[in-house]
């Protein structure tokens, strides 16, 4: 088995880094969209007792459907390809990112934002300067979360062609090659261990200040 | 020359029975520190606030050096007040130097300034700058986050000093500290103080004048010696008797910390 692995690396790793690539860049899409829409979105919904509640609900049934659903629904819309397995990656990482920036922005103290506008900043600046930097780390888990599941979620995006390390578990599976299954299953797992660690050092360090 | 007045002003907020402000109508001097006192919901935060424009009153008129508050920009009004709240105020995420540039960012002093002016009230508040500067709110303790919090008020140097009880969080010892360096500070400055309290002694240790507020009313204003000489009703005699306070220790009090 090891020596297949050996073997597939030596004969094949252009062909490996091919689909980790295209993995990696369908994630990073899928999460730009999602955060796009759904941050503004969220920003825009908390203030609003009705907009949370609506948001909240529909994004919480959101999360509940498989994407594989989600899939298998928007294929006779959008056919095949790499367009249907962004949208169902997209709705996948709204929830968590719209909830968390719903709650962040209800979350942030009172006090210090009327503080902030004591001293005679602009709404603009108490939104850049305060609300936004100290709503962070809270909206950050839900990107983190989304991110992570975009990454392992994107395996099966390569089922309706949209390439990506998905690609080589279903040769596997079609073939019955165990290495390919390993390698493939393997590398995803690996992407969305790593994923979740580069994240959770950046926050580490755009949090630096609340270690004392 | 009057700095601040107030004509008739009223306030009432939703579901609170009766006025948060009830008539108030007076005058500050310049140069005067002005305590307020009274228990909460008494209406002396809501007091302050209607001078920044926090909260803006059902009625009546405000001036501030002569101008109506509620004429003005209210952004642009509060950057020439200073504002401090209780120890919270400090932004987590900045640094001291961070925080107390604030309002200098936003008037666009240039970095060398803004840097200066930053050590020498950071000295003035006996906080070392090369030690404190780089440090943030979490690092401090609660009376040096104060300290940094009069500072950021402090630093464009504005005529007028909003603060709502600022050093009620903090340890006696410290608030002890604190009080006295805050009174040499305001002793010959040009600067009018408005310093909210529920505590009688920090009241008449600070204030020149002292306003005693009970209801969305104003008792009593007067200095804290003639306060306890002559007590304008029952209200305040009754404040006086249960906390101890005489016409001689109010005085001991105005007259002690320099």
């Amino acid at each position: 088995m090891l020596e297949k692995i050996v073997y597939y690396f030596q004969n094949r790793s252009g062909e490996f880094w091919r689909y980790a690539g295209q993995h990696i860049g369908v994630s990073l899409l899928a999460l730009m969209i999602a955060l796009i829409i759904t941050v503004p979105l969220g920003i825009l919904l908390y203030r609003y007792r009705i907009g949370r509640t609506i948001g909240e609900r529909l994004f919480g049934f959101l999360r509940i459907v498989p994407s594989l659903a989600v899939l298998a629904f928007l294929i006779p819309l959008m056919g095949s390809g790499i367009r249907p397995a962004l949208v169902a990656l997209v709705i996948l990482a709204m929830p968590p990112i719209l909830i968390n920036t719903i709650q962040a922005f209800l979350n942030l103290p009172a006090d210090l934002i009327e503080g902030a506008r004591g001293m005679g900043m602009s709404d603009a600046q108490i939104f850049f300067r305060v609300k936004l930097p100290l709503a962070f780390p809270q909206m950050f888990a839900g990107i983190r979360t989304a991110a992570v599941e975009i990454v392992a979620s994107a395996t099966i995006a390569s089922y309706i062609g949209a390439g990506g390390l998905g690609v080589i578990i279903f040769s596997g599976l079609n073939l019955l090659r165990y290495d390919l299954l390993i390698i493939g299953g393997g590398a995803v797992a690996i992407l969305s261990l790593a994923t979740g660690f580069v994240l959770d050092q950046l926050l580490k360090y755009m949090t630096r200040y609340r270690r004392a | 020359m009057s700095v601040l007045e107030f004509k008739h002003v009223y306030k009432t907020f939703p579901g609170m029975n009766g006025y948060a402000l009830d008539d108030i109508s007076l005058s500050i001097e310049q140069g005067e520190f002005v305590t307020i006192l009274g228990s909460s919901g008494c209406g002396k935060t809501t007091l302050i606030k209607t001078i920044n424009r926090l909260v803006e009153p059902d009625s009546g008129e405000i001036t501030l050096f002569g101008e109506p508050v509620g004429e003005q920009d209210p952004v642009l009004l509060r950057r020439k007040i200073g504002y401090v709240i209780q120890q919270i105020g400090l932004f987590p995420h900045m640094t001291v130097a961070g925080n107390i540039a604030t309002i200098p960012k936003i008037l666009k002093w240039d970095k060398e300034k803004t840097a200066a002016e930053t050590d020498r009230i950071l000295t003035l508040m006996n906080l070392p700058p090369e030690e404190f500067r780089n440090r943030y709110p979490s690092q401090l303790s609660g009376g040096q986050q104060q300290r940094v919090g009069l500072a950021r008020a402090m630093i464009c140097d504005p005529k007028v000093m909003l603060l709502d009880e600022p050093f009620g969080a903090i340890d006696a010892i410290n608030r002890d500290l604190l009080q006295n360096e805050l009174k040499a500070l305001s002793q010959g400055s040009e600067k009018t103080y408005l310093f909210v309290t529920h505590d009688i002694r920090e009241a008449f240790k600070l204030g020149t004048k002292t306003i005693i507020m009970e209801r969305g009313k104003i008792l009593q204003y007067d200095t804290p010696l003639r306060i306890t000489e002559d007590p304008a009703d029952d209200f305040v005699r009754e404040l006086l008797r249960t906390s101890g306070m005489t016409a001689e220790e109010a005085g001991k009090l105005s007259q002690g910390a320099k």
